[in-house]
């Protein structure tokens, strides 16, 4: 480690001086994600290494330029694992990555995302101050909760400098089943089984097939399966790998890939290409070369929200955020980063 | 200029029924405080809006006149934090209390604020679901309190606190703007606003409904109770169970002085030479909790519990859990008022903090009693004191600062679940610095730029920090020796 938050603040108050807008760099698995922008970079793996962790409390306290497998090989040792399952779309990828991206695995409805687990996060801002917000313990309402404000902010509110993250004990056993079904069976059933207590932690549908993670002990993984059906697969951890990091078939298309959010019920959408889900039918990924506005007028209709993931350069890859919303926005903006010169324009045209 | 109140009568009458403005005294003192009676203040006039459209009618009147403005639920907050302005308005949500929507399928409920948070899981038992977050106060506290607050409860070791468990808020700013955050989807674009809004303390905006996740019930629960001979002991029981990978629903401790004074009141059973007590609740799937069940119960008794009691059915499991519940009364039997403090440590810290908090207790001649949330290292030391007697309030407010200053020492925080309020402003000082402060004053002007919801609260300004800073000397170095001094 040759950075340390002294340097690292001491170039964003030069940047910030200069009026130099920063593209913040971790590991750069996930500059696909968000809108493209032309800016200085500011590489941060080099501010990396684990600070505190114990595992008896269920929390790591890291640096943000330390890779995603430096931690979880860390923490798989003790058992333990970051509750959001974060993919790594890469093999550099760092914690400040994940977090400021956002993004949460299949594991999301049974133990959350990103922000759920986060305890406490160091940033340096847009003015190259140093700011410790939260702390090391799961209830904590002293201030508001800039944390978790940080968690899939793009970088655009401040550069996360170390994170203290709760961690959840690995189940006892895991076995995926897989089961032939139509799509809006599959919706149905997961929302069906969602109305149980079964620990399902995962659901992924690839179009023709819905695969169901269970946990727990070996006899209880038996009595579900009885409830469920269907097939045991081989090598259930690295199915669910292969799903995070979309290297599974059903993301093998070359259509723009859009990551869609709705009420986990609904109906398959009608948006032509292929589709797959998780999250018990909450999240959608629609492979298809169907234009931008079509998409979000379908999705609105379905009271959800349409992000394009993967996919050319458009002006809004995330939903347009209504007048009243988007002023909240700029003036937070404004707040943490009065220059404007963090990640300016990944997240919306705006700010 | 300051509107007279026959003025203020006026305007509100116009935009609401004439029930719905109380401005005589006897109509106000009922909402002079909270749950924190230590602090009382009547405000000018009292409103009780029933629908959203009187408290967007009422707020854009508050804003045109500059009035503060205090929202309230049921009242029952720890720290003050729903304790009138003396020259403004309070915002009482009793009436809008419907359940706007049970959806079975997509397991959420949409209502509104002043609903109760047990009626949410009323409302939701016929198709087996539940609001997790179970504060101790749920049978009256409010679903907008508890967003305000961040609420926790028994069972948000596994299940989470509010903010896991909120999926969309409508929520009206002070310019008279909706904004709608989240949705029965799961995440949304921007910003985390909704995460915002937890736990700020009615600072930011009026919460005019909101959608809850439901979560089917579990299938059956387990309780266990534990007695130790030594305090360490139980603390270090805490740390194994969950390091072993059981996360429990409910993991509670109750000291020597508690169990006394909770078996004097309703006899629930408990070893009365116990010098601590942890309560264990499992729950989930049938088939996991025989399992889990037992390895608790070795790891209880690895770690030196004299005894380890498994409730064989379910009223004897509600037995166990009366007492822990009884024990705010119980220990309220025994003394003319209490504080009841809240910081939150990591859990290896339990026995060190307990040990340093006897010993305070002996320095400032007070008792207290421990009776806690374990499992997440949230305490909550109850100082015993009479406010008849002189000075002893003041003696209370300081040993209590103590305790929470200890807790940041130990790498913990100020206010686990009962917030900031008016109680712990001093304290905020001592957890975070100016320019983090100064964070927090940009974060509420971006939501309310006049500043009129709930003022003087949640977060203290750089003046009172520099005067309690000066009064508090910590090594040698006045904390924030770069500010003013006024």
């Amino acid at each position: 480690m040759t950075d340390t938050k002294e340097t690292i603040a001491a170039r964003i108050r030069d940047a910030a001086r200069h009026k130099t807008a920063l593209q913040l760099l971790g590991g750069n698995t996930k500059a696909f994600y968000g809108r493209s922008i032309q800016a200085t970079p500011l590489c941060l793996a080099d501010y990396s290494g684990v600070v505190e962790y114990e595992p008896s409390e269920l929390y790591i306290t890291a640096r943000c330029g330390t890779p995603l497998t430096a931690i979880e090989q860390i923490i798989g040792e003790e058992n333990q694992m970051l509750p959001f399952e974060p993919p790594h779309f890469g093999t550099t990828a760092t914690l400040g990555g994940a977090i400021a991206a956002g993004l949460a695995g299949p594991g999301r409805v049974s133990s959350g995302t990103v922000r759920d687990s986060m305890l406490g996060a160091e940033i340096i801002n847009g003015k190259g101050e140093y700011l410790c917000f939260g702390g090391k313990v799961m209830k904590n309402v002293a201030g508001y909760d800039v944390s978790r404000l940080m968690c899939g902010a793009l970088g655009t509110l401040g550069v996360l400098m170390s994170v203290t993250l709760r961690l959840l004990p690995k189940p006892q056993c895991e076995q995926t089943v897989v089961i032939a079904e139509a799509p809006v069976d599959a919706i149905h059933k997961m929302n069906a089984w969602a109305l149980t207590p079964m620990p399902i932690t995962a659901t992924f549908h690839d179009g023709k097939s819905l695969y169901v993670r269970l946990t727990g002990s070996s006899s209880t993984i038996e009595k579900c399966q009885d409830e469920i059906g269907g097939e045991r697969i081989e090598q259930s951890e690295l199915f669910w790998i292969r799903v995070r990091e979309q290297t599974h078939e059903a993301f093998a298309s070359d259509a723009p890939l859009w990551r869609i959010q709705v009420p986990p019920s609904t109906d398959p959408l009608d948006i032509t290409g292929p589709c797959a889900m998780e999250w018990n039918g909450a999240l959608r990924w629609h492979a298809t070369h169907t234009d931008a506005s079509t998409i979000r007028e379908v999705t609105r209709q379905a009271g959800g929200q349409a992000c394009q993931f993967r996919g050319p350069a458009i002006e809004h890859v995330f939903n347009p955020l209504p007048s009243a919303l988007l002023k909240i926005h700029q003036r937070l903006k404004h707040a943490f980063d009065p220059e404007g010169i963090l990640n300016p324009g990944k997240m919306y045209p705006q700010f | 200029m300051r509107a007279s109140l026959s003025e203020l009568t006026k305007r509100f009458h116009q935009v609401l029924p004439e029930d719905a403005v109380l401005v005589k005294h006897e109509q106000l003192a009922p909402y002079e405080c909270d749950g924190l009676t230590a602090y009382r203040q009547v405000p000018r006039v009292a409103l009780l809006p029933a629908t959203s459209e009187q408290v967007r009618a009422a707020v854009a009147l508050c804003r045109e006149l500059e009035l503060p403005i205090v929202a309230r639920g049921a009242g029952t907050s720890l720290s003050g934090g729903a304790l009138p302005h003396p020259e403004g308005v309070l915002l009482n949500f009793a009436r809008l209390n419907r359940v706007l929507e049970i959806d079975p399928q997509n397991r959420t409920a949409t209502v509104e604020p002043g609903v109760r948070n047990l009626a949410i899981s009323e409302a939701a038992r016929p198709y087996g679901l539940y609001y997790a977050p179970d504060p101790s106060s749920q049978i009256a506290c409010t679903i907008g309190g508890n967003i305000a607050e961040n609420s926790g409860g028994i069972h948000c070791l596994k299940y989470g606190l509010t903010v896991h468990n909120i999926q969309a808020l409508k929520v009206l700013t002070t310019d008279g703007e909706i904004l709608e955050l989240g949705g029965k989807h799961l995440e949304s674009p921007g910003f985390d606003l909704l995460a915002l809004m937890n736990g700020s303390e009615g600072m930011l905006g009026v919460v005019l409904q909101a959608t809850v996740k439901l979560l089917p019930q579990p299938h059956a629960r387990k309780v266990l109770l534990a007695a130790f001979s030594d305090v360490r002991d139980a603390g270090n029981a805490v740390a194994a169970i969950i390091s072993h990978g059981i996360i429990p629903a409910g993991l509670e401790m109750m000291d020597h002085f508690t169990i006394q004074a909770t078996e004097q009141y309703c006899s629930p059973g408990y070893p009365k030479d116990a010098a601590a007590i942890l309560i264990c609740e499992l729950d989930g799937y049938e088939e996991e909790l025989a399992n889990q069940t037992e390895r608790a119960r070795q790891l209880l008794e690895q770690h030196q519990a004299t005894q380890v009691r498994l409730a064989s059915n379910e009223q004897e499991a509600e037995v166990l859990w009366q007492g822990r519940k009884a024990a705010f009364p119980a220990l309220g039997n025994l003394t003319p008022d209490y504080y009841c403090m809240d910081g939150t440590i990591p859990r290896k810290h339990l026995a060190e903090v307990l040990e340093e908090i006897y010993a305070l207790s002996g320095k400032f001649g007070l008792r207290v009693a421990n009776v806690f949330h374990a499992g997440d290292g949230n305490l909550h030391p109850l100082i015993l004191y009479d406010a008849n007697e002189q000075g002893q309030l003041e003696k209370a407010e300081e040993f209590g600062s103590e305790i929470l200053q200890l807790c940041v020492r130990m790498g913990g925080t100020i206010t686990g679940e009962h917030g900031v309020g008016v109680e712990k402003l001093n304290q905020m000082c001592v957890q975070f610095n100016s320019k983090e402060l100064q964070t927090f004053y940009a974060i509420k002007s971006a939501f309310d730029e006049h500043g009129l919801l709930n003022p003087g609260k949640a977060i203290p300004t750089l003046h009172r920090c520099a005067e309690f800073g000066a009064m508090h000397v910590h090594e040698g170095k006045l904390p924030h020796a770069d500010l003013p001094r006024f």
